[in-house]
């Protein structure tokens, strides 16, 4: 402990777009080095972009760092760097022992081979030899829960039964940092808790961990301190509490930003995206027994028939909890060039719990606005002791005392 | 057990820009020989997956060569085999050439196809092709017991000199990886070797000594010829098994460029690996 394992100075990475990212065809590379000889030193800046730049980071041994963001803020090139997946640009980041990365559940296996093999390949894959899988093996099979699978090729398997395999062989590995992206996001509720408390002890007995995750619920869980990348750069680090209530309120500010530089090709544009309470004021929280109401405002540029507009209610979890659409219930669709405010009262149905809103306009063959945090709403309230359910309806339940004659017969029924 | 005893200080690994021509690090090469072993099982197992036949697919492909070569090269065009019943020679050429054209093609795709692999985890990139080249070397070892049972038929007795076969072997592997490696990373940035390979094998067959022997190439060409890395080793594979005449100048030759190959493969291959994960 208070070593540091991970060291990052000056880190920048760089990626152009464009084809170059994909593999190229021999004719266009032959062809392009000729238009850079008519024209030297013609690489236009416009199509390079920095996916991280100048991040400097210190990570201790036996620590656990959260890293947060949006799409495309540099997290999944920080650990791809961290895992020698690709190199820096410039700067240097150094890591002490062993280095597993799971940016990706169940990497290298391969549908014609059984369980077992799978196992094993995949182990050696994450850098863990063949005598700690033997050691391990029955564990890792326990865990999963497909004992009687194990020798089956996994074409054959259940889409569940892979995740809970491809979870456990990852949840056993014991190398020194593990650096995790994402991977969490999949599987059963049941068996993501299992893995999250696996990496809580895996961290108690002296591993490092890095984690990406957009469920920043277990990234709270998981990580004391944590850090925020905005655009390649480091905007926030320090305890996880402080730094993700900082993120989410960027969330809805950030956006609106974004809209004032929007695409003139477009043929819709978002103006506003509010969250209103029952007396019609802006808020960003309420308690969770009022309803609210989602308030869009967007302009349309063109006549475009059958629009179509919906707004999904994500939660912490990224589950998607809610997502109206203008399909089922609006039988006049505005499709007249002109500014638009569109209301959907939700009524008090969610749990308590934050939630990020957005919005999709299209039509059915197109979409031409899709913004996936266009909002943000936190319902607080008593959670009941049942956190985890998505909606609280307070449905009544009818409750009646049985006559005694009627019991038998009753009791009979149950049983069958 | 516990990962981080207290003391216990690692060194340091570095991950910042590489420049200029860095060799192969082969005490990290040996670090991953079981992922290169697992590569080349999966490969194997994978091929042999739900195939009736399995491994006799491996002896049909140069049986059924040699019957056609037999037919169309010795009995129509009458070509020669030094002395050599004819189906025993075209059957060692087949076989070894079964290996090279099959090795090379595994190669060129190693990286591509295990795309996942090379985006998700780190492990010294130049293991895809090595361990591609693995699996072929089965097939070989059955196609050489073959190759014993028709000599057998045919009254060819191999002398001391098949004592040297490892060596052979070795440097046929190091024929398949000289142009394997080359293509293999070529491949990442540039899909045209997929098609390339096709065209490169078929011509190649036709500039190496499988279906005819390397003393029917005129002596002023000779030389030349030898450049061809594979004429050196396929001579040598049949000086050993089947007495015919050592290769002489020819195998310098063919064993300097299947060295220049490899070595100015393997260093171009270093050099654009670490951009794989962002091309591929």
């Amino acid at each position: 402990m208070g070593r540091p394992a991970i060291e990052v100075e000056h880190l920048s990475k760089r990626y152009r777009l464009g084809e170059e990212q994909f593999g190229i065809t021999l004719r266009e590379a032959v062809a392009r080095s000729f238009r850079r000889l008519g024209r030297p030193g013609d690489r236009s800046r416009r199509d390079e972009i920095w996916s991280l730049r100048d991040v400097n980071l210190q990570v201790m041994e036996g620590e656990a760092l959260g890293v947060i963001g949006r799409n495309g803020a540099g997290k999944s090139t920080l650990l791809k760097i961290l895992s020698r997946i690709t190199e820096p640009t410039s700067g240097v980041a150094r890591t002490q022992g062993r280095v597993a990365a799971l940016l990706e559940v169940g990497t290298g296996f391969h549908p014609e081979l059984t369980g077992r093999e799978n196992v094993y390949l995949n182990a050696a894959i994450l850098g863990m030899g063949r005598r700690a899988v033997d050691r391990r093996f029955d564990e890792m099979v326990a865990f999963a829960g497909i004992e009687r699978f194990i020798d089956t090729p996994i074409k054959r398997y259940s889409s569940g039964m892979y995740l809970r395999l491809a979870f456990s062989v990852a949840a056993h590995l014991e190398p020194d940092i593990l650096v995790v992206d994402e991977v969490l996001a999949v599987g059963d509720a049941e068996f993501q808790a299992k893995c999250v408390g696996r990496m809580a002890s895996a961290e108690q007995e002296g591993r490092t961990v890095v984690c990406v995750s957009h469920n920043l619920d277990a990234i709270a869980r998981l990580c004391p301190r944590s850090v925020w990348l905005e655009q390649g750069s480091i905007q926030a680090i320090g305890p996880t509490a402080q730094v993700l209530n900082d993120y989410l309120g960027s969330l809805v500010s950030r956006q609106t930003e974004a809209w004032s530089t929007e695409d003139l090709e477009s043929p819709v544009a978002l103006r506003a995206v509010t969250i209103l309470d029952p007396l019609g004021r802006p808020v960003e929280v309420l308690r969770r027994d009022q309803p609210f109401t989602i308030e869009v405002r967007f302009s349309v540029r063109t006549s475009i028939p059958g629009l179509d507009l919906s707004s999904p209610v994500i939660n912490m979890h990224g589950v998607e909890v809610l997502c109206e659409g203008w399909g089922d219930t609006v039988p006049e669709r505005p499709g007249d060039p002109g500014t638009y405010v569109a209301r959907l009262e939700v009524p008090p149905v969610l749990n308590v719990g934050e939630y990020v809103v957005g919005v999709w306009i299209g039509t059915r063959y197109d979409t031409f606005l899709e913004e996936a945090t266009a909002a943000r709403i936190r319902l607080e309230g008593d959670v009941k002791g049942r956190p985890r359910r998505l909606v609280d309806l307070r449905l009544p339940w009818d409750v009646q005392r049985v006559a005694d004659h009627e019991d038998r017969s009753l009791s009979l029924s149950e049983s069958d | 057990m516990h990962p981080a005893t207290p003391g216990h200080r690692r060194a340091w690994i570095e991950n910042r820009p590489s420049r200029g021509l860095r060799g192969l690090d082969l005490r990290e090469l040996w670090q991953y020989r079981e992922l290169g072993g697992f590569l080349a099982l999966r490969d194997l197992k994978v091929r042999y997956k739900q195939a009736a036949f399995g491994a006799v697919w491996a002896v049909l492909q140069p049986l059924v060569g040699v019957i056609v070569f037999t037919m169309v090269f010795h009995r129509l065009a009458k070509v020669p085999s030094d002395g050599i019943p004819y189906p025993v020679f075209a059957f060692l050429g087949l076989a070894v050439w079964a290996y090279v054209s099959s090795g090379v093609t595994k190669a060129s795709q190693s990286l591509v196809s295990n795309s996942p692999l090379v985006t998700k985890v780190y492990f010294p990139r130049v293991l895809a092709p090595l361990a591609s080249a693995l699996p072929g070397l089965l097939d070989l070892a059955i196609s050489l017991v073959v190759l014993g049972v028709l000599m057998l038929a045919y009254h060819v007795a191999p002398s001391w000199a098949v004592l040297t076969l490892p060596i052979w072997l070795l440097a046929l592997v190091a024929v398949t990886l000289s142009v394997g490696v080359w293509l293999a990373a070529l491949n990442v940035q540039y899909r045209d070797v997929n098609h390339a390979v096709i065209l490169l094998v078929q011509l190649w067959l036709f500039v190496s000594p499988v279906a005819y022997p390397s003393s029917l190439v005129p002596d002023a060409w000779q030389p030349l010829y030898a450049l061809n890395p594979i004429v050196g080793v396929l001579d040598g594979f049949r000086w050993a098994m089947l007495g015919a005449a050592w290769p002489g100048t020819g195998l310098i030759l063919s064993l300097g460029v299947t060295a220049a190959l490899l070595t100015s493969g393997v260093l171009y291959f270093q050099r654009v690996e670490r951009r794989f994960a962002d091309v591929i």
